[in-house]
């Protein structure tokens, strides 16, 4: 057995290993370390002899491969910090202290403990149980044989020992045998005893910050970014795994729930009875008698407190490997001072060395759907670079034309197999099979050892012609996972791809009844039949393809949506800007400089420019959206523009939401009532006026509006702006006090240099909460400012120049576009795309895409990459000449239509229409390239005109009849 | 009474969640009683009364739809 990686340690695995189960490719892989027959030079080769489709071949060898490429990219991820390093958290010596990954692995169904939560200690211990039992069982037996050999007792021995002399070969080992018994005796009695105070956790305490912000024991100065989420997000699921009842407790500085609905997901877990301790932990001390941790603390009030847990997980940033430092170095990248790609925030995926990109965390720490967002940024700006390339490598798949089989018998094929062993090994195939043989209308069946291997494959095209096959049904695994593979080979067979049927006799009949192979046949049996039933009445259904109008309209004249416009350009795509202002820009015309001292107003000159004079881009100013219809590749909008009636109609393939967010006009702190009250950007404004320029002690005030009952939601760019624009205040005047009033700091990533730079210039940071805020009054010659100190607790008065507010940031009006283009807002009425961590530009309507602040409050790097994202999936559509529409779609019979309009009311995507055909008489029509095929609408139809193809009534209840007939 | 009472049960699963959750079941290694036959539709919404009847009329014991 060799130490399990993937499970960070806490299981084992064999020389012979898959990475874990859902791994890509789902192949096994032999560790030649620890084989014996490759890296120990034993003979073995057992696993070639129970190969049995032979893919083992111990003479491969690696190889050096030479690819020329037209771009890189980069996406090498990051390194767990190992707190091994740290003497203070005891991570080494103690079991019980573990790693966020490694938690992540005990909490996993497919981990070490099956997703039982059980502590490292026990685990050990119970191994420990396991190997000492099994060794005493072993000698026992041995023992026994010298007894039964001289009929002595082992006690006896000693006596004949003595007598026989040290020479005789056999009392010698029993001499030995009976020691090492006495001692694994012993040492299971010891073990018992432990077992006895042994138990599963019911106290779990999460440290942040281990390995970030740290730069007194390790060089890590940023903010990992991700752990305040997943401490929350492991804390949540060890509650619910824990049966009865788990105290869980987060020690944290600053709780930097900064994403997309992430705040709530804090409120959440605090109302769940999560216990979150504002305080950084000094040490971890043992507690040997029960293997518990005592943390020492010091609470928000001062007091000393020691406090025991059954477990501790260190919540471990996310670091540079040395590994990517030679990468970096050897493909000439530069690297920041962390490590990470030096990349600019107008071109976050671009590193030093043209054609290189970059994206996820080797770019800098971040989560998974800035991760995604980026690299779906990186391959579009390679895909900009190589757009005279497209295609050029591209080799066009064909199919034999589609034998018409609608006016024959149906004549079925079923191919039975057994996946290896997966199957066979407790279903009876052979039986299943001749089964199979008794079923109406099937005139050949087949045993597979693995039918989706290429030669079964091939197999199954000969076998189709040679039998005058027009319908297959294969008993197998998972539809989800092979159906495709199945439907290509029947095309390859001149058969439509429809006309196959898959019994799912793995997945969910072998692997799920191991124990009972009676039953377990008996069910593909009933599956089988019941596949076959349906089979001999599915129907080839069409497949249309419709052609792809090539250009893409962008609502939103932002930084977001001229990028988005730029980077499908540059491949060759025209686009139409729609902007609701006399100008483009949006809100980055209001900001100078990003948190890394980039010039804004410059870069947005030249965007501007490069927008104007691409011929690929058609801006309309003034614009706003009347109407839109149609579907992916194929919709038409009306837009008003420069004030004047007329409309103009606009063809497009693609639609890009980039419409923007605006800062709120706060009710409070004087705002909009005194001139010494900002918002953040008009401090901007105002930053040459005599007001701040002589001014000599200024106030910030986070979170106005955000992060409250009325607006959950945390607006993210606000704590970094405040705290860029304090040190800004202090680079000018050193003398000047700076205060900034904070519930938490959320300077996340690199973004904490930032925050260590204030400090050190000496801006002062005074924390609030929500039932204790701050409280601003106009005197003479000023604002005073009054707020209750958390070190101090009790109020404190500062004299302030002016303040400026962290005001939230929220959209506005976009219930009506929501509307127009069929696509949901989350509950912080941003655009809410169809999946927040992995498909973070796409909304489920196909075709529109969304990014910048629309989607959420981001800074200025991440909505170029999430436009340069957007741009990318785009453009995926855009480049096809045409797009091949799903045939699992509606119908609607029109004769039977009433035109009553349920259909319409039940369907999500907008897919039936009421159309008139004659005066006051409508029918339903559905738009095919809209349907997903979900069928509600067929369930909805009174008469009984509305059906979805593929699952009409009829092919449905043929399964029913059949799966209870017997 | 015959000595065990085996239920038949009918399943309708959405292809998308339930069928999955089914199919990682499997790949979990879950095991469950043999009693239930899934049928796979593409939404739990494709599911009509008329299905769930048939199924009890013809002696199903139970219709889990799932999605």
């Amino acid at each position: 057995m060799v130490i399990d990686a993937y499970n960070a340690g806490l299981g084992e695995r064999k020389a012979i290993y898959k990475y874990y189960a859902q791994a890509i490719p789902s192949a096994y892989a032999i560790d030649s370390d620890n084989c014996r027959q490759l890296g120990q030079g034993k003979k073995c080769g057992i696993c070639a002899k129970v190969c049995p489709t032979g893919a083992i071949d111990y003479k491969q060898k690696e190889q050096m491969l030479d690819l020329e490429v037209g771009a890189v990219i980069l996406s090498t991820g990051f390194h767990a910090f190992d707190p091994g390093r740290f003497d203070t958290y005891n991570y080494a010596g103690l079991p019980n202290v573990v790693t966020a990954m490694e938690f992540e692995r005990l909490l996993s169904a497919g981990g070490p403990t099956s997703g039982h939560l059980m502590r490292p200690s026990e685990l050990s211990l119970k191994a420990d149980l396991a190997a000492a039992e099994k060794g005493l069982s072993k000698l026992h037996k041995q023992l026994k044989q010298l007894e039964g050999k001289y009929g002595k007792t082992t006690g006896e021995m000693y006596d004949t020992f003595q007598s026989a002399g040290k020479d005789d070969k056999d009392l010698r080992r029993w001499e030995t045998l009976a020691e090492q018994a006495t001692e694994l005796e012993n040492r299971l009695r010891d073990l018992k005893a432990k077992q006895e105070t042994a138990h599963e956790p019911k106290k779990i305490a999460w440290l942040q910050c281990v390995g970030s912000r740290e730069i007194n024991q390790c060089d890590n100065g940023y903010c990992s970014g991700v752990c305040c989420m997943y401490a929350i997000k492991e804390a949540v699921i060890a509650k619910e795994h824990a049966k009865d009842g788990l105290e869980a407790a987060i020690f944290f500085m600053d709780m930097r729930t900064y994403g997309k609905e992430f705040e709530q997901y804090y409120n959440r877990a605090q109302e769940s009875g999560i216990r979150f301790v504002r305080s950084r932990i000094h040490t971890v001390e043992s507690v040997p008698e029960n293997d518990n941790l005592r943390l020492g603390y010091v609470t928000e009030s001062g007091d000393m407190v020691s406090e025991d847990f059954d477990m501790v997980v260190l919540s471990v940033g996310l670091e540079s490997s040395p590994e990517m430092q030679d990468l970096a170095a050897a493909l000439g990248i530069e690297l920041d001072h962390y490590n990470f790609a030096a990349t600019s925030s107008f071109a976050p995926v671009a590193t030093s060395r043209p054609g290189v990109f970059v994206c996820g965390v080797l770019q800098g720490p971040k989560d998974i759907p800035l991760s995604v967002m980026e690299a779906s940024a990186a391959a579009g700006a390679a895909a900009s670079n190589l757009s005279s390339a497209r295609h050029t490598l591209v080799k066009e798949k064909t199919f034999p034309e589609e034998r018409d089989v609608r006016a024959e018998p149906p004549r079925i094929g079923v191919f039975v197999c057994n996946c290896g062993v997966n199957i066979s090994s407790v279903v009876r195939v052979k039986e299943v099979v001749e089964y199979a043989k008794s079923l109406p209308n099937v005139v050949y069946v087949q045993e597979n050892l693995f039918s989706c291997s290429q030669d079964a494959q091939d197999k199954l095209v000969e076998v189709i012609k040679e039998q005058d096959l027009n319908r297959v049904v294969v008993a197998a695994c998972s539809p989800r996972t092979h159906e495709p593979l199945f439907q290509e080979t029947l095309r390859n067979s001149a058969l439509n791809k429809y006309l196959y049927e898959q019994a799912n006799i793995r997945d969910q009949c072998s692997w799920v009844h191991a124990g009972d192979p009676d039953a377990a046949t008996e069910k593909a049996k009933d599956l089988v039949r019941m596949s076959v039933s349906r089979a001999a009445l599915i129907e080839p259904l069409p497949m249309p393809s419709v052609p792809v109008t090539a250009s893409a309209l962008i609502v939103g004249g932002g930084v977001a949506g001229m990028v988005s416009a730029l980077t499908l350009a540059k491949q060759g795509f025209k686009s139409t800007i729609v902007e609701q202002k006399d100008r483009l820009g949006g809100h980055a015309l209001k900001l100078k400089k990003t948190w890394k001292g980039e010039d804004v107003s410059e870069f947005l000159g030249k965007l501007v420019e490069e927008v104007k004079a691409e011929a690929n881009i058609d801006v309309l100013l003034n614009a706003e959206i009347k109407d839109t219809s149609g579907f992916v590749g194929n919709f038409k909008t009306t837009v008003s523009s420069n004030g004047t009636e007329s409309l103009k109609e606009i063809e497009h393939g693609v639609t890009i939401l980039a419409t923007g967010a605006h800062s709120i006009a706060p009710q409070e702190y004087f705002y909009g009532k005194s001139e010494r009250v900002f918002r953040w950007h008009e401090l901007d404004e105002a930053w040459d006026s005599d007001l701040v320029k002589n001014a000599s002690s200024a106030v910030f005030i986070q979170c106005v509006g955000s992060r409250e009952p009325q607006r959950p939601h945390c607006s993210k760019i606000c704590c970094t702006f405040s705290v860029q624009k304090a040190v800004e205040l202090k680079e000018r005047n050193p003398d000047m006090d700076v205060y900034i009033l904070y519930r938490d700091i959320r300077t996340y990533g690199e973004r904490e240099d930032l925050y260590k730079e204030a400090r050190r210039r000496g801006v002062i940071f005074v924390r609030f909460d929500t039932d204790h805020k701050p409280v601003v009054e106009q005197v003479e010659g000023g604002l005073q400012v009054t707020v209750i100190d958390h070190i101090l607790r009790r109020p404190i008065t500062l004299k302030a120049d002016f303040a400026t507010l962290a005001s939230a940031i929220e959209t506005r009006d976009i219930a009506g576009l929501a509307q127009q283009f069929k696509v949901p807002v989350s509950q912080d009425n941003f655009f809410l795309e169809v999946h927040m961590k992995l498909r973070p530009v796409d909304f489920a309507t196909d075709g529109v895409f969304v990014c910048g602040l629309a989607h959420y409050p981001k800074p200025i790097d991440e909505s170029i990459a999430q436009a340069q994202a957007a741009a990318a999936r785009a453009a995926t559509i855009l480049a096809q000449k045409s797009i091949e529409v799903e045939g699992v779609v509606s119908t609607v019979d029109e004769t039977l239509c009433r035109g009553c309009g349920k259909c319409v009311e039940v369907c999500p995507y907008g897919a039936p229409q009421l159309v008139e055909v004659a005066q006051d008489v409508h029918v339903s029509r559905i738009q095919e390239a809209l349907c997903k095929g979900c069928g509600a609408c067929a369930v909805a139809c009174p008469t009984g005109a509305a059906a979805i193809r593929h699952f009409n009534d009829r092919e449905v209840l043929t399964m029913v009849e059949a799966a209870l007939c017997e | 009474m015959t000595a065990e009472f085996e239920p038949k049960i009918i399943a309708f699963c959405c292809n998308w969640c339930a069928y999955a959750g089914a199919d990682l079941a499997g790949v979990s290694r879950i095991q469950y009683p043999p009693n239930i036959r899934v049928i796979r539709v593409m939404c739990s919404g494709r599911v009509s009364p008329d299905f769930i009847l048939r199924a009890f009329q013809l002696g199903a014991d139970g219709v889990l739809v799932s999605g």
